[in-house]
């Protein structure tokens, strides 16, 4: 035949959670009412830990700071399908992530002042110090993917990245080279639909950012990113999947930036109040709320003390924070090379 | 005439120029509906439309790629990078054609092009927002390397830059941006690429700086009889008003915010020590940042060069 078909696709899109909290019970996953709330409350805390970070930077206690508001179930919903073992390369946004999974509060907001200190996470935790040139650490996640499969340990690497990333080399390149050598790595994009002021639709003229993955070979979903169980059923799928040798997933986690990029930004010179507002009504939070609420699990009473308990974390946190030492001059040179040259050893000391 | 800030003088010196030249076109993440994360580009894609400032996707290699194929096709594009510390990417674009377009295909092809980007400490950023990494494209032979000291030199930089034949990467001090305010003339002037600008006549001393170092240096040396060198372009610096200077003064101190080891620091004493040797009365002294990343805030004060830095190697030199 001269002339034929020789590739067609179908991209799928997973919502379990609608917008007034009712579920399709065929597609949720097993859950116990108790983890449940602990996604919750996890998601409360996220959300607190923004709040407070922005009110930091606003009285000058905190520098620029990238808000998570609305990204919560994305966030927590992912982390939750994560084991201690996987390894995870985080962007700048990541802080519902990186609290999940047990990062200290104090250090992020530590990191958020300005210190590089706040980097040096957990030793327990295989979590990459937060990366700011956008999509630059998805190759790297591709590597410790390559190198897990070496050693043969049965891990996943997760790589966390935004909208706007899908449009560097690095992401393209990164995605040949996991399908070329079907590794074990989960790509998942927070789809917020803005990077700054540059909306999806100029930032992309594909459909979706899920069907990018089927050109480097493998699957690639679209999840109601403001669903947390579709997010964490999907983030759960992909990672068996990959720790079982069968090779990568691509999860576009379809959200809403609800706050400006950063608290230097400006989102009212580049969108309208219309957009933000619709979204808004389609909270992850409040979604959430909706569900434990008709199943018996939620009532404003028992709200008011998951966010208390948040409250508490994030002041004792703050507290924490505010009592580090600022770094002495010599921190200048910390891990700069294992041993410092020379020259910056009498740097060191103090030019 | 107008006192303005630096946005405020850049912003003038690419509105005027689109005005006069349709070959002009801006390129770039966040600089037409948003007007530039520092609002450089405020105003100008309401006034010029969408197709002469373009919001691109966020793919710095693609926007200098792109660049290089529109100079060359005939159009004048204005490639902003949106912080100097993720032109990395792009860096590939940058050195290996931009650089030789002209080289490779012999005189064919030109690449009149303009890579705006801010650069330099200091205005308590995040990480890579602050980068100083001047002198790695210093290296580049085919490459003009430009930084302003202020307003009125960022507008006549910036002109000159948009009438060169060759890729001008201009480099714009964020600690500047809204620091300054001068004097600056509505409509054409341009400072010729290649030279510096003696900002404060001296005898006993010559201190080289640029960018956000000059303004440093200049209330530093206030006590001293020194005379301060703008060098305005980097490559190729003002060999002559470098050598000019030390042969009347006898002593050099080379003063910038990046780190020591390979900055451009090295060459202007090389270069000095090169042709003017047995003029020298002192030791060459290089006041920089140390040899280590460009850190957070909180770390900053430790990492630049320092008034008491820059007046104690001033100091030792005059003992000579
Ligand atoms: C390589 C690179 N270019 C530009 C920037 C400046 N910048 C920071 S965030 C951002 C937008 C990122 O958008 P997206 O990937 O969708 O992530 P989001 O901010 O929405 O989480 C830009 C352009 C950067 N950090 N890195
Ligand atoms: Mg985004």
């Amino acid at each position: 035949m001269p002339q034929d078909i020789i590739a067609s696709f179908e991209v799928l899109r997973l919502g379990i959670l609608d917008d007034n909290g009712n579920i399709d019970e065929t597609l949720m996953p097993s859950l116990s009412d108790l983890e449940i709330g602990r996604m919750y409350e996890a998601m409360v805390l996220a959300r607190t830990f923004d709040e407070r970070a922005v009110a930091l930077q606003r009285e000058g206690r905190l520098g620029t700071y990238p808000q998570i508001s609305g990204q919560e179930a994305a966030q927590v919903g992912s982390a939750f399908a994560i084991a201690a073992t996987d390894w995870i390369f985080p962007s700048f946004r990541e802080m519902g992530v990186q609290l999940t999974l047990g990062y200290p509060a104090a250090q992020l907001l530590q990191y958020w002042t300005g210190d590089e200190r706040g980097q040096l996470g957990p030793q327990r935790l295989n979590i990459f110090p937060l990366c700011v040139a956008v999509g630059s650490q998805i190759p790297q996640a591709v590597g410790a993917a390559l190198a897990a499969r070496y050693r043969r340990d049965p891990i996943a690497v997760v790589a966390y990245f935004g909208d706007g990333a899908t449009s560097k080399g690095d992401f393209h390149e990164a995605f040949n080279m996991a399908g070329v050598f079907r590794l074990p790595v989960v790509f998942i994009c927070q789809n917020n639909q803005w990077a700054i002021s540059v909306p999806l639709k100029n930032q992309t003229a594909s459909a979706s950012l899920a069907q990018k993955a089927i050109g480097y070979g493998f699957p690639g979903i679209q999840v109601d990113g403001n669903d947390v169980f579709a997010v964490y059923s999907a983030a759960r799928q992909a990672l068996d999947k990959a720790r079982s040798g069968a090779g990568p997933t691509f999860i576009e986690c379809l959200t809403y930036r609800m706050a400006d990029h950063t608290t230097a930004d400006d989102a009212g010179r580049y969108r309208s109040p219309e957009e933000v507002n619709l979204w808004r009504t389609r909270d992850p939070i409040v979604r959430l709320q909706r569900f434990l609420t008709a199943r018996g699990l939620w009532s404003e009473q028992s709200g008011k003390e998951v966010k208390a308990r948040a409250i508490g974390i994030i002041d004792a946190a703050v507290q924490e924070m505010e009592a580090i030492a600022p770094p002495a001059a010599a921190e200048l040179f910390t891990g700069t090379r294992k041993t410092l040259s020379p020259r910056q050893a009498e740097q060191r000391k103090g030019r | 005439m107008a006192q303005l800030n630096m946005v405020q003088a850049i912003n003038q010196a690419l509105g005027e120029e689109m005005e006069r030249d349709d070959r002009v076109v801006l390129l770039g993440e966040d600089v037409g509906r948003d007007g530039g994360v520092f609002r450089v580009t405020e105003g100008l894609q309401e006034r010029f439309g969408a197709e002469r400032v373009l919001d691109t996707p966020l793919s710095e290699s693609a926007i200098m790629g792109a660049a290089i194929g529109m100079a060359a096709y005939g159009l004048r594009p204005v490639a902003e990078i949106q912080f100097l510390g993720f032109i990395y990417s792009a860096f590939e674009q940058l050195a290996a054609h931009a650089a030789r377009l002209r080289s490779r295909s012999r005189g064919r092809y030109s690449c009149p092009l303009v890579v705006r980007t801010p650069y330099g400490a200091g205005i308590k950023a995040p990480e890579l927002h602050e980068e100083s990494a001047e002198s790695i494209f210093c290296q580049i032979p085919g490459l003009k390397v430009v930084v302003p000291s202020g307003p009125y030199s960022a507008k006549g930089l910036l002109l000159a830059s948009l009438r060169d034949p060759d890729p001008v990467l201009f480099l714009e001090p964020t600690r500047l941006y809204r620091l300054l305010r001068e004097e600056v003339p509505e409509g054409e002037y341009l400072l010729e690429l290649g030279r510096a600008k003696v900002a404060r006549a001296g005898k006993a001393v010559t201190v080289i700086a640029w960018g956000s170092m000059l303004e440093r240096v200049l209330k530093s040396v206030a006590a001293y009889d020194a005379e301060v060198i703008d060098l305005l372009t980097l490559n190729p610096f003002d060999v002559e008003a470098v050598l000019t200077s030390v042969k009347k003064t006898g002593r050099a101190v080379i003063v910038h915010e990046a780190a020591k080891t390979c900055g451009l620091g090295a060459e202007i004493a090389a270069t000095i020590a090169e042709e003017a040797m047995l003029y020298l009365r002192a030791p060459v002294l290089r006041v920089t940042a140390p040899d280590a990343p460009v850190p957070l805030a909180k770390l900053m004060d430790y990492y630049l060069p320092s008034t008491q830095q820059i007046q104690a190697a001033v100091a030792e030199v005059l003992k000579y």
